[in-house]
């Protein structure tokens, strides 16, 4: 691991003063990076992915609160822990989708540890961004893409461009995407409020660029949307293992029938995209229609519309499409 | 205030010598140092072939930026340390080398196998990817700080009696999360404990026996 300046910071004022560009002399803040569970941030320091020369550690800003705010919404502070949030009434009660994701991610020590912030700016477990050795545009702009000619199985096949095939391995992520969380950021030029689908960004010619989050800014908080009423959600993850395992495929599906027929759909992807990939494809095959197998094969037919694979991951075409139908069927399903 | 750590406790009947009294971890330690010694060589070996081929010189290494150490007051165990230490300084390499705790145990260093977990205010967590000097103030729990050789704790005593280990290397990690888990919201299944304890990984395959061991603690609680 490099050597860095470590700073212990006691509010959101200190934090963003440290990172300010202008005030530790620097170019840009490039080589600034916020610590606060440390579960991605140090993985990646000790592989010299990443090699920051300040860090300020958040881990214990005031930023820790899961709480309901006006309007019905919830507002989640960026150093909440997964199991926290994970396991917080407000949660499990009005936005299942959100506790099933995390509680599908990581293992419980890490999960103790992974801060919201932190899990938005989760990097991608490509083999190749990990390892220093080998080219990598995320990692090195301009050196090239090892996973399109070589292990791919694992990777992206939607949003991917002919430099970057990285997947984005979060599953809170996803399940924030179906449920259209707002992220909410404060740099010492003000504050920012950030739709999620806007904070991710395609690789295209720049995939070492993965948010629209500029240099010296802080995520606070996030807040999500009053839920639906009578909505029902559900987060399937399908992977190789049971257990402590990165999605090969997994949906996030937030869905309302009315009357018979679906009135309200928001579906995520994730296992498969480049970024937590909202599928409007998928919801407009079914907003409108009963809730039944022929729309889900539908569904996902358009969800998938767009893949583009590569010589080890042509599978995770058929088996979002199941994951798609399996998780709306389990959503729409009455007991 | 520093505080040293304690020595292990030596029984009368030990022969007194003023040779130190050989362990596994002093011998493992010198044998490590000799093969980095061996490895430091070769390494500059290959250094000076590649500038002996190379018409360029060598890139002007890049200004460290400040690694002085850092002084950080840990509470451990319900003991408190005084340490001066690099920033870059993991806890579990704290506890492990400045501390001298060895039961905490280093296996993948990435957050992977869970060996390194230890508790930070009573939360399991993989002490490999957390530095130390952010931990002050904190109340840091490790393997020692739960039972000790004839006051074992309930978890201890049931891995025991259930052998739910064969190596053991991995066991300090089971049992911190398995003791960490008592708290936590889990199902009371044995498929409830494999998800809880999917964190901690046992090469020897041990998992039968630990889910045992777990299951008979939780249900005497």
């Amino acid at each position: 691991m490099e050597a860095f300046q470590l700073k212990l910071v006691a509010n959101v004022d200190q934090a963003i003063g440290f990172a300010q560009p202008a005030a530790n002399g620097q170019a840009n803040d490039a080589s600034t990076r916020f610590l606060a569970g440390g579960t991605t941030l140090l993985d990646l320091m000790k592989l010299d992915v990443e090699r920051p020369t300040q860090v300020i550690d958040i881990h214990r800003l005031p930023l820790d609160q899961v709480e309901t705010i006006d309007g019905g919404g919830v507002t989640i502070g960026a150093t909440v822990r997964n199991s926290d949030l994970a396991n917080h009434p407000l949660i499990k009660s009005h936005y299942p989708v959100l506790s099933q994701a995390l509680l599908s991610g990581a293992s419980a020590q890490l999960r103790n540890m992974a801060t919201t912030g932190g899990n938005l700016l989760q990097r991608t477990r490509c083999v190749y961004f990990r390892d220093p050795v080998t080219p990598c545009n995320k990692r090195e702009p301009g050196t090239g893409c090892s996973a399109i000619e070589g292990y791919n199985r694992n990777l992206a096949i939607l949003g991917t461009s002919e430099h970057c095939i990285a997947t984005n391995p979060s599953d809170m992520n996803v399940a924030m995407t179906a449920l259209e969380a707002t992220i909410h950021v404060e740099s010492a030029q003000g504050k920012r409020d950030i739709a999620i689908d806007d904070f991710f960004l395609l690789p295209g010619n720049t995939p070492e660029r993965e948010t629209t989050l500029n240099p010296g800014e802080l995520i606070t908080h996030v807040t999500l949307p009053a839920p639906v009423p009578g909505n029902r959600s559900v987060y399937l993850k399908l992977r190789d293992r049971a257990s402590y395992e990165f999605a090969l495929a997994s949906a996030a599906v937030v869905v309302r029938v009315s009357s018979g027929k679906i009135d309200h759909i928001r579906i995520a992807l994730g296992g498969v995209g480049v970024k937590p990939w909202r599928s409007k494809e998928a919801e407009a095959q079914l907003l409108g229609r009963a809730p039944d197998a022929t729309a889900f094969r539908a569904a996902a037919e358009a969800a998938l519309q767009s893949a583009h694979v590569q010589s080890q991951n042509g599978f995770k075409v058929e088996l979002a499409k199941r994951c798609i139908q399996h998780a709306l069927t389990l959503a729409t399903q009455t007991a | 205030m520093s505080k040293e750590p304690q020595k292990p406790d030596v029984g009368a009947d030990e022969p007194v010598s003023v040779l130190e009294r050989p362990t596994r971890r002093s011998f493992l330690t010198r044998v490590g140092a000799a093969g980095v010694a061996i490895g430091t060589g070769q390494l500059h070996s290959v250094a000076l072939a590649d500038s002996d081929n190379s018409q360029e010189a060598p890139a002007a290494a890049s200004a460290p930026a400040d690694s002085a150490n850092m002084h950080v007051r840990l509470n451990v165990n319900g003991s408190n340390y005084e340490l001066d230490i690099d920033p870059r300084t993991t806890l579990l390499d704290c506890v492990r080398e400045h501390l001298h705790l060895t039961g905490t145990k280093k296996g993948c260093d990435h957050g992977q196998c869970g060996a390194c977990t230890v508790h930070v205010d009573g939360r399991r967590v993989n002490s490999c990817l957390s530095l130390a000097v952010t931990h002050e103030g904190e109340a840091i729990t490790t393997i020692e700080g739960i039972g000790k050789p004839g006051a074992l704790h309930p978890m201890q005593a049931a891995f025991v009696e259930h052998d739910g280990f064969q190596c053991g290397y991995c066991t300090s990690g089971q049992i911190m999360s398995a003791v960490a888990l008592l708290h936590e919201p889990y199902g009371h299944s044995d498929d409830d404990v494999k998800e809880a304890m999917s964190g901690n990984i046992c090469r020897c395959g041990a998992y039968t026996n630990i889910v045992s061991a777990i299951q008979q603690v939780r249900r005497k609680i």
